[in-house]
């Protein structure tokens, strides 16, 4: 049945978001991971979305979600003047990630309502392929 | 009077087929809601019912000219319907053409169209079953 593949949609949809969100987290929690070499310090990373045929054959109409990578951001990262800190280079400079939190929040709730609306999809085709197998009861 | 069970559902049984088919594009739609270069898809409830309900009228066929040429049903050989590309309002910047408020007002109003076919199929098969039991 058809109706199926709405799953294997809604649900790549939401393994896609769940990516998303793992790497606003991972992004959020090293905010401010400060090192102290400009190659070393941690780069904001961003997952890559690719729609995918679901199925094959002549009803291949539909696409699902897949993350066809991690980009990291290749922003400089901003340099701090700190010499009392011991990760600070020769100069006294520590170089803090180019993580934009602002950003980051507005990507989370982005994606946690992107993830709700699959949720829902999936929810309400739940629905209608039971009242689907109750017919003519 | 034999009853034949195709004749006796009327179109309610390939207009359910149409409605589960959209609500999967439409889920298509909604779950590419962030995919970069994504078009947005739908299809058109009126002529795909009339396709998948045999009507000449929808889909498109091939010209018979003379009494010995065959009219194929179907050019598209399937029971798939046309998809649509959606006319987007405001089209983002990454080439994505899904507007999630629009989609989701589809979702919720073809599944409620679903549940009304549905409706009327469990009608339609409770007066058969009226009929068969004879109470």
């Amino acid at each position: 049945m058809s109706s199926f593949k709405i799953f294997e949609v809604a649900g790549s949809g939401m393994s896609a978001q769940s990516v998303r969100l793992n790497t606003t987290a991972s992004n959020l929690a090293n905010a401010d991971s400060v090192s102290g070499d400009p190659n070393q310090v941690y780069k904001a990373r961003h997952p890559l979305f690719e729609a995918v045929r679901a199925g094959l054959g002549a009803n291949a109409a539909t696409s699902g979600v897949s993350v066809k990578g991690i980009v990291e951001n290749q922003a400089a990262p901003a340099a701090r003047y700190e010499p009392g800190n011991p990760l600070a280079d020769a100069n006294g400079y520590v170089y803090a990630p180019n993580v934009n939190t602002v950003e980051e929040m507005v990507d989370m709730i982005s994606a946690s309502r992107s993830y709700q609306n699959n949720v829902e999809v999936m929810n309400t085709a739940k629905e209608m392929m039971l009242a689907t197998l109750r017919l003519g009861q | 009077m034999p009853v034949n069970l195709d004749t006796y559902l009327g179109v309610h049984a390939a207009a359910l087929k149409v409605r589960s088919q959209r609500t999967e594009v439409l889920a298509a739609n909604l779950a590419n809601a962030d995919t970069p270069n994504y078009r947005a898809r739908d299809i058109d409830f009126k002529s795909a019912l009339a396709a998948a309900s045999g009507d000449k009228a929808g889909g498109v066929h091939l010209a018979t000219t003379s009494a010995g040429h065959i009219g194929a049903a179907n050019v598209n050989g399937t029971s798939a319907p046309e998809l649509k590309y959606r006319v987007p309002l405001a089209p983002s910047l990454d080439g994505n053409t899904v507007d999630t408020q629009l989609e989701q007002a589809a979702f919720a109003e073809n599944s409620v169209r679903y549940q009304a076919t549905l409706t009327f199929l469990n009608a339609k098969f409770r007066g058969l079953l009226t009929a068969i039991t004879g109470q």
